[in-house]
């Protein structure tokens, strides 16, 4: 018993230490951050893609807590972009609440308590059955859309979406230049409160349940309510980055629900890699890349050729892709460490441990 | 009223046949083929081509869609399939959500955006009229082909040594496999004849379902429904579904037409919440 009171502190130490080291910004994070940041200036012609791109980011983003982070498979996220979408252009519309930001954070909410609803029908059953689910929710909010044309305009979308400047001063031009801004700076901000929610406690115990959870709940960790958590706020990102979508183009159609944005999401995420945050962020930079020269080469069918590298993709095996950008991030990492101390020559407190990229 | 009700039941019918494959290939790999519809889509267009431009007979046109879907999912399935059986469900969704998307793209091409409709004979349309009910011909013929199909599979799987050996395996691979079953060949033929049922259910079906090119995305979440909701074990369950399913989307559709679709997804997420296995799943432990 002694030695068991004496050791408790210390291990305890050393879980904060471990935690804190994880969650350290490594070299290479800065650098693409900076990079990002930079596209405003780097790529003038380019905001209207530059903002859907980071658009698509949140919403992989969002897929990524709850599939990267704690294994459950969704074909619904839609449900959550287009109801946020539909809410952020209504109450702009009626102008109940002008203000963009305002008007984001409320539909953010509404997606997240729709998530907090439907969280408990997904989380029973096998992976048939939450595919089955997450669609059905999804096809339903489509539906219901449809059936109430008198509010949300039907199958021609809803128009007349007039958003106030952002804050009062920037409005939202016909470049795109604010839009991006406002986009990129929501992404981040976001971003950064999803690093902080996967690299604490909270989000060892959602990997320990993605691992098994049926050990997991033996030792303790609340398996249920863990997931309930996470497919809230990982629901309440992806309302975040449908009302981004409707604020920026001010306009709203019933594509929002569609299957094939969920599964477009899963395609992007797959690119990028599940399960370090930035999978979803490098997905949507490829995958928008590839959408726009693969539609300039054919405007029609380019749906042939992201069917097709979905399946090359899984028969050349995800975990070869994974392996391999592994492998890159390893060697960047390295790379990125080496400059970081040609920099900071004399940094005791980083000495040792060189960042993993993760 | 009684006219609702026969159109669903032919309705259920033929989403009955469409399913049928996809539930044995669930149940007995643990596969989820969402591209099942490619199968249906492709039959379908197959009838189009023979009947409307080389003028094969209606008769003779459904039976050799039947054949050429079947060939094709043997051929998928010995292919490209059998890399992916022992994925985890994350890549089984996408390998076959690209399969989906691919189909699409590939039928747009070749044969048009705009929706098809096979030319039925003359003899096949119009309708009967019985004690005041109204029974069209073609879906009278729908129904009897597919119940025959249906009896036919029923004991198919239940008295032949091939449906003792399919069961098998559906119940137990592993010990299927200890005792000489061959699985993976009961499989490809398993999903072959599937495909090729689901091809026959396009065929018979484009004059109700409408073919177009994204056919199997619509009609994707249908036979997802009726594999769920029937559970995957034995063909009892599904053919209850769908015919449940039929009655409902029609009379749903007559009665309260301004919800479209929306009765029948609440009705599944309902199901699948009250019975996560299926409404007509045997208890397992799967």
């Amino acid at each position: 018993m002694v030695t068991m009171a004496a050791v408790t502190p210390v291990l305890a130490g050393d879980v904060a230490a471990y935690l804190k080291r994880r969650a350290r910004w490594s070299p290479l994070e800065i650098a693409f951050w900076i990079f990002a940041f930079a596209s405003i200036w780097l790529f003038p012609g380019k905001y209207l893609i530059l903002k859907d791109t980071a658009i698509l980011a949140l919403f992989a983003l969002s897929l990524d807590l709850i599939l990267g982070y704690a294994g459950i498979i969704s074909l619904g996220q839609a449900a959550f972009f287009g109801i946020a979408g539909y809410f952020a252009g209504l109450i702009a519309k009626y102008g109940i609440i002008n203000e963009p930001i305002v008007a984001l954070i409320c539909a953010g909410a509404v997606a997240a308590a729709l998530g907090f609803v439907t969280s408990f029908l997904v989380l029973r059953g096998s992976d048939l059955t939450r595919l089955m689910v997450t669609l059905g929710v999804s096809l339903m909010l489509g539906e219901i859309a449809n059936r109430y044309a008198n509010i949300t305009g039907g199958a021609d979308g809803l128009q007349g979406v007039d958003v106030a400047p952002i804050l009062g001063r920037w409005r939202f031009d016909l470049y795109g230049h604010n839009g991006y801004v406002y986009c990129l700076i929501v992404l981040f901000v976001c971003f950064v409160i999803a690093r902080r929610i996967v690299y604490s406690p909270f989000g060892l115990s959602l990997r320990s349940v993605k691992g098994n959870a049926l050990r997991a709940a033996a030792i303790g960790v609340p398996v249920k309510w863990r997931l309930v958590a996470i497919y809230t706020v990982s629901a309440g990102f992806a309302g975040i980055a449908g009302a981004l979508l409707t604020q920026t183009t001010a306009f709203c159609s019933l594509d929002v629900f569609s299957l094939e944005r969920s599964a477009d999401l899963l395609l992007v995420l797959i690119i990028g890699g599940t399960g370090y945050l930035y999978g979803g962020l490098i997905g949507a930079v490829i995958y928008k890349f590839l959408q726009d020269w693969i539609s300039n080469l054919t405007p029609q069918y380019w749906q042939f050729w992201i069917g097709l590298v979905l399946v090359v993709i899984v028969l050349v095996g995800r975990e070869r892709m994974a392996a391999w950008t592994v492998t890159v991030r390893a060697a960047v990492g390295l790379i990125g460490a080496r400059a970081w101390s040609r920099v900071w020559p004399r940094s005791p407190a980083r000495g040792g441990a060189a960042p993993d990229g993760r | 009223m009684l006219t609702i009700l026969f159109d669903g039941v032919a309705y259920g019918m033929l989403l009955f046949v469409l399913a049928c494959g996809l539930s044995v290939t669930l149940g007995l790999m643990n596969f989820i083929n969402l591209a099942h519809g490619a199968f249906a889509m492709a039959g379908g267009y197959c009838t189009v081509i023979l009947v409307n431009r080389l003028g094969v007979p209606f008769a003779l046109g459904v039976p050799i869609a039947f054949l050429v879907t079947a060939l094709l999912g043997g051929l998928f399935e010995r292919t490209l399939y059998v890399h992916v059986y022992a994925r985890s469900h994350l890549d089984q969704v996408l390998f076959t959500i690209g399969l989906v998307f691919m189909s699409v793209a590939a039928v747009d091409y070749t044969m048009g955006s705009s929706q098809r409709f096979v030319q039925i004979p003359d003899a096949l349309q119009g309708q009967f009229d019985v004690l005041g009910v109204g029974m069209g011909k073609y879906r009278l013929l729908i129904i009897v082909i597919c119940g025959l199909l249906t009896v036919a599979l029923q004991l198919t799987l239940a008295k032949t040594r091939f449906g003792s050996r399919l069961r098998a395996a559906v119940d137990d691979q592993r010990v299927a496999r200890g005792l000489g079953i061959n699985v993976g060949a009961v499989f490809g033929i398993t999903f072959a004849v599937g495909s090729g049922l689901a091809g026959l259910g396009g065929a018979l079906g484009a004059e109700i379902l409408g073919l177009d090119p994204t056919f199997p995305l619509r009609y994707m979440i249908y036979f997802l429904i009726v594999v769920t909701v029937g559970g995957t074990s034995g063909l009892v369950g599904p053919f209850l579904a769908s015919i449940l399913l039929g009655i409902g989307d029609v009379a749903g559709k007559y009665y309260v037409p301004t919800l479209g679709a929306f009765v029948i997804y609440a009705i599944m997420i309902v199901v699948l919440i009250w019975r996560p296995q299926g409404l007509f799943a045997r208890a397992t432990a799967r």
